[in-house]
C-alpha cells in the first residue's frame, strides 16, 4: 500500500499572550503514517488534542516543529513551513476537511456551497451541479432548500450540507472531525457509506468519531491520543 | 515558541512569476508612523488582506504599493501582461498612471473619490475603455450594460448620475468602472467600510465571485476581520508601521502567534 501521509515528530504549542503568556504543549512528538485506502481513527478523551491535530494537519494551526509530508501532485510535500499559496493548492487538490460546522456566507446558496470545491478544480458547472444534487438528495436535504442560503437551516441540515461539500470531490487525504455527531440513524448511515466509498476509492482517512458504532464501522486502526495527556500536564 | 511565519517569501518556485514583488519598502512620517520594512510577493489570482488598527500604516502601505506615493526605501517590481518586469518607482509618472488605468484598478473606500459624480453611470464605466482607444458608441454602451448587470445594478439606470444612487450601488459602480478594463491587480481600501451590514454582504458576495471568475490578484486593506476571512487568501497584520505577522488567512485568525494579533482576534465577536 502506498503511504499518503507521513507525520513525524509533530509538536504544537499555544502561547497565550493575553493570559500571562501561558504555554500549552498540546501535541508532543506525534509520529504516524497513513496509507491509501485506510481509515485511522484518533482516540482519546476530550482535551487530548484530537481536533488540534486535525487542524494542524490541515494548516489551520501552525505547528511548532516536525513535519507533515503529504503525497501531493506526485511528490511528498511538507506542509510545515509551506507558503500560503502552496497550502491552498494542497487544500484544493489533495486534502479535504469535514467538520460538523458549516461556515455560512450570507447570500450564498446551499448548492453553490456544495459545488465550490469542484468548481475550484475547474469542473464544468453542469457536472458540478449534478454531483451536488445527487449528494444533497442522498443526505436527505429537501430540494426546496437547495437554492436558499443555509443561514436559516437547522443545525443538522447545515451539518449535512457541509458533509455534501466535503464529499463533493475525491480527496487523496480526507480529515473527518466528528462528521456523524448529532445525526439521526438514517443520515449517519449515509455518511458512513460515503466514508466507506472514499476508502474503497483509495482515500487515506483520518477521523474523530465519538459515536462508538460509527467508529468501529469505519476504523482500520486507532491512534491513542491519551498518552499525550501526561506530557500536556507536565 | 513557534517561529513566526517568514515575512519575506522565497521567489524561486518554478512556473508562475509573482505579479508584484515588494522588497523592504518603507515610508515614514514620524517614528513608527507610516510603514517600514515591508516585503512580500503577490502571485496572479492571490488575494492579500492587510489588517490592523487605525493608524497602523495600512493605507500608507496601500498607496505606496499602488504607485500613488513614492516610498523612501525599498523597491516594487510589477510583471506586466507582456511578462516584462517594471520597477514601479523608476518608471515615469505617465507610465505609472497608464498602469493604474489599464492593468490595475483602485477601489476607494468612499465611492465619491473613485467615481466621476458629474457624468452618467454608463460614462463612468466607459471611461477606461475610451482611454484605451475604444471609440465605438455601441461597444461602450454594450459594455456599460453588461457591467451594470454584473454588479447587480438595474441596466435602466445607465444614463443616471451616480449621485442618484445609494451608497452600496455607488460602490458597485466603482467596482465595475475598475474591472471593465480587465485589470490583473486591484487595490481596495476598506471597500465595505461605509456600508450597512446587509449591503456589505451583497458586495462581499459579488467581490468573491468576480475575484474567482476573473482570476484577479487583490490587495485589500480592511480593519474588519470577517471581511478579511471571507475575501483574503492570506493576511499581513500591521501594527505601528510594521508587519508583525503574515500567513494563511484562517491560520492567522484561528491560531495567531503574535501578541498583537491575538489581541486583535480576541477583541472581536466571531471574526
Amino acid at each position: 500500500m502506498q503511504t499518503i501521509l507521513e507525520v513525524e515528530n509533530l509538536n504544537k504549542t499555544f502561547t497565550l499572550h493575553q493570559q500571562q503568556g501561558v504555554v500549552l504543549n498540546v501535541l508532543k512528538n506525534i509520529s504516524f503514517n497513513v496509507q491509501a485506502g485506510e481509515c485511522v481513527v484518533l482516540h482519546g478523551h476530550s482535551g487530548a488534542g484530537k481536533s488540534t491535530l486535525m487542524r494542524t494537519l490541515y494548516g489551520n494551526y501552525l505547528p511548532a516543529n516536525g513535519s507533515i509530508r503529504i503525497l501531493h501532485q506526485g511528490g511528498m510535500f511538507d506542509m510545515v513551513g509551506a507558503e500560503p499559496r502552496e497550502i491552498m493548492a494542497v487544500r484544493r487538490e489533495t486534502m479535504g476537511y469535514v467538520s460538523q460546522f458549516l461556515r455560512v456566507i450570507p447570500r450564498v446558496t446551499c448548492l453553490d456551497i456544495v459545488m465550490e470545491p469542484a468548481l475550484e478544480r475547474g469542473w464544468s458547472l453542469e457536472k458540478a451541479r449534478s454531483r451536488a444534487q445527487a449528494l444533497l438528495q442522498r443526505l436527505n436535504i429537501p430540494e426546496r432548500l437547495w437554492s436558499l442560503a443555509p443561514g436559516t437551516f437547522s443545525g443538522g441540515e447545515q451539518q449535512r450540507v457541509n458533509i455534501a461539500r466535503g464529499f463533493m470531490v475525491d480527496w487523496p487525504v480526507l480529515l473527518l472531525d466528528e462528521p456523524t455527531a448529532s445525526l439521526d440513524d438514517v443520515n449517519r448511515q449515509v455518511v458512513l457509506d460515503l466514508i466507506t466509498e472514499a476508502k474503497q476509492a483509495g482515500s487515506a482517512l483520518i477521523g474523530i468519531f465519538h459515536d462508538k458504532a460509527a467508529r468501529d464501522g469505519v476504523a482500520d486502526r486507532y491512534i491513542d491520543m491519551n498518552t499525550q495527556e501526561a506530557s500536556h500536564a507536565a | 515558541m513557534a517561529a513566526l511565519p517568514s515575512i519575506i517569501e522565497t521567489t524561486q518556485s518554478a512556473g508562475r512569476q509573482p505579479l508584484l514583488a515588494v522588497r523592504e519598502v518603507g515610508k515614514l512620517f514620524g517614528p513608527d508612523k507610516g510603514c517600514q520594512n515591508v516585503s512580500f510577493d503577490l502571485y496572479p489570482g492571490e488575494v492579500l488582506g492587510i489588517v490592523g488598527e487605525s493608524g497602523s500604516g495600512k493605507s500608507t502601505l496601500l498607496s505606496v504599493l499602488s504607485g500613488r506615493s513614492q516610498p523612501q526605501e525599498g523597491n516594487i517590481t510589477y510583471c506586466n501582461k507582456q511578462g516584462e518586469l517594471i520597477d514601479l518607482y523608476s518608471s515615469s509618472e505617465a507610465e505609472r498612471r497608464t498602469l493604474l488605468r489599464t492593468e490595475w484598478g483602485f477601489v476607494e473606500q468612499n465611492p465619491r473619490d473613485g467615481l466621476r459624480m458629474g457624468v452618467s453611470a454608463g460614462a463612468n464605466i466607459g471611461e477606461r475603455l475610451m482611454a484605451q482607444g475604444v471609440r465605438h458608441y455601441g461597444t461602450l454602451r454594450e459594455q456599460g450594460l453588461s457591467w451594470l448587470n454584473q454588479v447587480e445594478i438595474d441596466p435602466n439606470r445607465i444614463d443616471d448620475l451616480p449621485r442618484t444612487f445609494s451608497g452600496g450601488m455607488q460602490q458597485r459602480l466603482q467596482i465595475a468602472r475598475n474591472l471593465v478594463s480587465s485589470p490583473r491587480l486591484v487595490f481596495m481600501d476598506e471597500p465595505t467600510g461605509g456600508l450597512d451590514v446587509s449591503v456589505q454582504a451583497r458586495l462581499l458576495d459579488m467581490l468573491r465571485r468576480l475575484v474567482r471568475e476573473l482570476d484577479l490578484a487583490v490587495v485589500i486593506v480592511t480593519h474588519d476581520l470577517a471581511v478579511a476571512r471571507l475575501l483574503a487568501d492570506r493576511l499581513m497584520v500591521m501594527r505601528r508601521s510594521r508587519v508583525v505577522e503574515s500567513g494563511l488567512t484562517d491560520q492567522i485568525l484561528d491560531d495567531p502567534q503574535h501578541p498583537y494579533t491575538q489581541l486583535l482576534v480576541s477583541s472581536v465577536l466571531q471574526p
